[in-house]
Formats: structure tokens, sequence, C-alpha cells
């Protein structure tokens, strides 16, 4: 439950930043979704954020909960001793949340929460949170949220996460770009950098401290790292021509870039301490958008040396690509699942581009996303989850979907948003 | 706390993007094609290209009046050249284009031309700035292969950033995949 001073920052910032909330919608539901209540918290009145609804809101989200509403609760215990099991148990929920914000003896502020069986009528987690700082209660929230969700799925959750993206409106040379970062759920946007040139590819870190973007200055591009801790700005690379597709190694020592000046896009990898730079293919075609395994071993880019576009991939030494999407005109822009087995891509077929998950073993593709410009798939952490950018009514918006295809949800805000990064973990 | 939102959203602008943010909220001017006087007017945004029928000016028509480098840029009032889906082959039709911008290369030595890269929105975002350089390159091949000088010439690709059209058809589309050739 570090977070980064900045972070603490951002929240007053939230004000400047409201007009650009991002606006969710969710449709779908998994069938297989767990019935679960999440009683609203007894609260002192100086905990102003409703603790049990972001919670409320996570789960719902995820597609893999379904949760009672408020207004069919029967009874609202805080604690675990008011808990009439009988009661939960004829309404179909065999979970059960129940929590306080109060002041300790000592006048510190925590959190406490419960989560219980009502079948078996045990306790399954039973946490005190001590709450520093007021206005983090969202990410207390977003942490009782994974807690509940590793409990009961038995992987990780993903709630107290980030997602950067990049923003864009006005026409022509008035175009604004932003980079952004936002909470997993739409909530605290805040402008990371803002430029009249395009801002693209961010890349988080895998200690999530840091993100990597490519920016444009007076007519060159070059590849930036953003600090979050301190909001500092370095230049990486700024070569002749592109200087594109940044891609941390999973060690967060190197990084896999694109890089054009000895000739045409070709795919390199920087080390990040000592600056060395080793080429990794040299083909007269397209060659970007790497991505690491995450054992670091390989590396998937794509490349249009077949003709058109496709995925390929290559040890991170160097050595011989091969290609492994045949589906379909094109694939582009994979990524690895955190358990390396499959990619998430952009497959084109008929004219529309949607993202496909590609089973590595077995060939298989699956299209998880219906749209018609779908692009930029990113995993969640844990890999239930895929974001990725799509062609709303009202412009480019941001979109997840479940890796079965059924939940998704849309985010969307005032102009374009588009390339999201979801963060990994914090460890 | 307010004093940690300066330190990190303008310290930036003035690492990165101090030139572009004017507060003006005018483009750098090296991004800009400078008008020449003389030549069809150029219209506010440098996205409406120059390609509407009738307006432009060839090199036939200049009179004995002006000289030879004033006649060889009116006939650079066109200055963009448009692909095929991820296809980077100069269509016959921008030969002339071509021809007169290599003219005016090889007569003004000193005179340097920038080519933007672009493409459509279709396919991945680095993908398509690798399309954009790859049609870029074509143009700034085909002019010297007519007498134009490396040296004169500097390439960016901005992808599918900036669209001339910002529809999602092909009307759109066919807009956007081009290189414009712009006077430094």
């Amino acid at each position: 439950m570090r977070i980064p001073k900045m972070l603490a920052a951002a929240l007053m910032l939230a004000t400047f930043a409201a007009r650009a909330e991002l606006e969710i919608t969710v449709t779908g539901g998994d069938v297989a979704a767990l019935p679960i209540a999440i009683v609203p918290f007894g609260q002192v009145p100086e905990a102003g954020l409703d603790i049990a609804q972001v919670v409320h809101n996570d789960l719902e989200r995820s597609g893999r909960f379904r949760v009672l509403k408020r207004q069919d609760m029967l009874q609202r215990p805080v604690q675990p001793q008011g808990v009439n099991y009988p009661t939960w148990r004829s309404q179909g929920m065999d979970n059960l949340v129940v929590g306080q914000v109060a002041r300790a003896e000592n006048g510190g502020l925590y959190a406490r929460f419960f989560l219980l069986d009502t079948v078996r009528g045990a306790q399954l987690l039973g946490q005190e949170i001590p709450i520093r700082d007021i206005s983090r209660l969202r990410e207390v929230a977003h942490y009782i949220s994974d807690q509940i969700y590793e409990k009961l799925l038995g992987v990780p959750g993903y709630f107290n996460t980030k997602i950067a993206y990049i923003a864009s409106s006005g026409l022509g040379y008035q175009r604004r770009f932003q980079l952004m970062m936002a909470d997993a759920d739409g909530e605290n946007p805040r402008e990371i950098a803002a430029s009249r040139e395009p801002l693209m590819s961010p890349a988080w870190s895998p200690d999530r401290k840091q993100l990597a973007f490519v920016g444009y200055e007076r007519g060159r591009s070059a590849i930036y790292i953003y600090t979050l801790a301190t909001g500092q700005v370095r230049k990486l690379i700024a070569e002749p021509g592109i200087n594109g597709s940044p891609a941390w190694s999973p060690d967060g020592k190197r990084m896999a870039i694109t890089l054009s000046f000895e000739n045409n896009p070709d795919i390199y990898i920087v080390d990040l301490v000592s600056g060395a730079r080793r080429r990794i293919t040299d083909h007269y075609g397209i060659d970007t958008e790497p991505n690491w395994s995450p054992d670091g071993s390989k590396l998937v880019f794509t490349s249009d040396r077949g003709g058109r576009p496709q995925v390929y991939e290559i040890s991170a030494s160097g050595g011989d690509p091969r290609r492994v999407t045949f589906l379909g005109t094109q694939n582009q822009d994979a990524s690895y699942s955190p358990d390396g087995k499959s990619l998430a891509l952009v497959n084109t077929e008929g004219g529309r581009f949607r993202i496909g998950l590609l089973d590595l073993a077995s060939g298989e593709m699956r299209l998880i996303s219906d749209g018609r410009l779908d692009e930029s798939p990113s995993f969640a952490p844990g890999g239930a989850v895929v974001i990725f950018a799509t062609q709303g009514a009202r412009g480019a918006e941001l979109a997840t979907v479940s890796v079965d295809g059924r939940v998704r949800q849309s985010l969307r805000q005032a102009g374009d948003v588009r390339e999201p990064s979801w963060s990994p973990l914090l460890r | 706390m307010s004093h940690l939102y300066i330190r990190f959203v303008p310290v930036l602008a003035a690492a990165l993007f101090l030139g572009a943010c004017a507060s003006t909220g005018e483009h750098e001017s090296t991004d800009t094609p400078t008008q020449v006087p003389g030549t069809t007017e150029q219209p506010s945004t440098p996205y409406s290209d120059n390609v509407v029928e009738g307006s432009t000016v060839l090199g036939g028509e200049a009179s004995s009046s002006f000289d030879a480098a004033v006649a060889s840029e009116r006939g650079l009032s066109t200055n963009v050249v448009y692909f095929a889906y991820d296809d980077s082959s100069i269509a016959p039709e921008y030969q002339s284009v071509i021809e007169q911008y290599a003219k005016y290369l090889s007569a003004n030595p000193s005179a340097k031309l920038r080519l933007e890269g672009h493409a459509d929105e279709r396919g991945t975002r680095e993908y398509n700035v690798g399309l954009g350089e790859r049609r870029a390159n074509a143009v700034q091949a085909a002019l010297t292969a007519q007498g134009a000088s490396d040296a004169q010439l500097s390439i960016i690709s901005y992808g599918e950033e900036r669209p001339a059209d910002v529809g999602h058809d092909e009307a759109a589309w066919s807009k956007n995949r081009r290189v414009q050739l712009i006077r430094q």
C-alpha cells in the first residue's frame, strides 16, 4: 500500500481533471458469476467516500461477481456478530462483506472488513487497515476489492492499478495531445504531458514507477521516460527517423524499441543502465511493435516481411524470427498474456480490425471484440481482462473485455481516448 | 500541495514542448508551409490540401515577366502526394508534382523540403508510423532521382496521428494516406 508521493498530489488535481472523467458502462455478464453482497460500511462522518460502493463497482465490473443491490438487503450489519446468516442464504448470497471505518483509541483512523461465507457461517477474511491519509480512502477500497477477488477466485485482483492512455482533441495543428493516467476504474484522471505534437505508445515499467512514451519535438520523434515520483522526464533516445514502440523487459533493465536510422524500421534492445544498444532484426520490411515474453527470453513483433503485416516471435538475443500468425489477412501489435501461453493482438479479416487471442500452442485464434477499428490491446495484471481502444459513437474510446469475451465495459471521455496501457500490480 | 502540480506539468512542457505550446495556440512555424507570394493563397489550416479542382497553378501558366525561380515556385502549390492502402508507390498522376519540386530544389540548392509521411487510421499506430516513413522515403527517392539532393530533404512520419480528415470511411482515408511536401 505504499503509494508514490505524486499520487497524493494528483488527488489534489482531481478538480482540474474532473471534466476529463472517464465514464464507464458495463455490458454482458459471466454466467458463472459469484453472488456476493457488500453491505454499506459503518463509517465515521469524516470518511466521505462510500467504500462499500467502490468495492461493489470493482467486483461488478470485473464480470466475475453478481453483486446484490443495496435496496434488496434485508439487514445491514457492520460486523460479523450482527450477521443473520439464514437471511443472506435465503437470497442466494453465498458471500458477504461487512465493514467499518472507525477511529482507534489512539485517535487514528482504520478500516476493518470481513469476508464471510454464509453457507458455512465462516469468516474467510478479516483485516484491519490503518488509514494514514484520508484522501487515499479510494485506494483502501480497491485494496479490499483485491483481497476479496483473490480469496474467492484464487488469482490476484487488479483494482489497485492504473491505466495510462492518450487523449486528443481539436483538429489540424490545433489538435492537442495528452498523456493521461487514471485509476483502473477511470477515477482520478490526470495529465502527465501535453503537446500539440503527437504523443504515443505509453508503456509502464514493471515496477510501475516510470512510464515510457513517444513524443515529437521540433519535427523529430523521441522516446521519453517519465518518473512518477519526481515528475521528471528524460529523453532516452532520439535518433533520426522513427523512435517508437517502447517496451520494458520484465526485469526493467532493458527496453525493446523501434528505430529506423540505420535504414528502415527494425527492433533494437537498449540497456537502460549502460545505454548500450543491440539490433535484433535486420530486414527491409517494417519491423515494429516489440513486446516481451513474461520470462524475458523472447519478443513478439509486427513485420510485413512476408507481404502483409503479421506477428513474429524472435529470441531476445536475436536470430531467425518465426511467424506465429496465419489467420486473417493481417495481424499486428501482439503482447503476451501474463502466463506466456497466448497473445492478444489486432486481427484483420474482411476489412475489420478486432482484438484476437491467439493460443500459441494450438494456433487457435479467438476474437474477443466486435468493433471495426479496434486496436492497442493490453492485458490487465492477472490476465483475466484485456483493455483496448475502439471507435465509439462519440469518438475513440477505451474498452475492456474479459478473456472469455463475455463481459465488456467501455471507458469514454470527451475527445478521443486511445492507446491504453494497464499498469503492473503494486508490489 | 499545488506546488507539486507546478513541478510536474509545466516542467515537462518546458523540457519537451515549449515551442509547440505557445499561448497563442499557434503551431511552430517550422511545421507550417510557408506561403509564397504570387501562389494560390494558403488555406488557414495546412491540412486543407491545395487539391481543389482548378486551384493548381502549373508552370505553363507562368508569364515571361516571372523569372524561372518564381515560375517553378508557382508549380509547387500542389504539395501533397496521395497513396493507395498500405502502399508506398507513387501513382503516375503525381509525377508532375514530383517533377516540379525536383526542378525547384535543383534550381535552388539552398532550398530545403520536409517530407511528412502519413497513414490512414486502419492498422496499428506504430506500424502506421513505419508506413508513413516508407511513403516519405518513396517521395525522397523520386525527388533525388530527378535532381534534388538528400541534403535538401528531411523526413518525418506521423503515422495516423495527424489525419487530414477525421472521418472513418474511404473518402477520409484516401485523404489521409499522403506525404506532404513542406518547404522549410
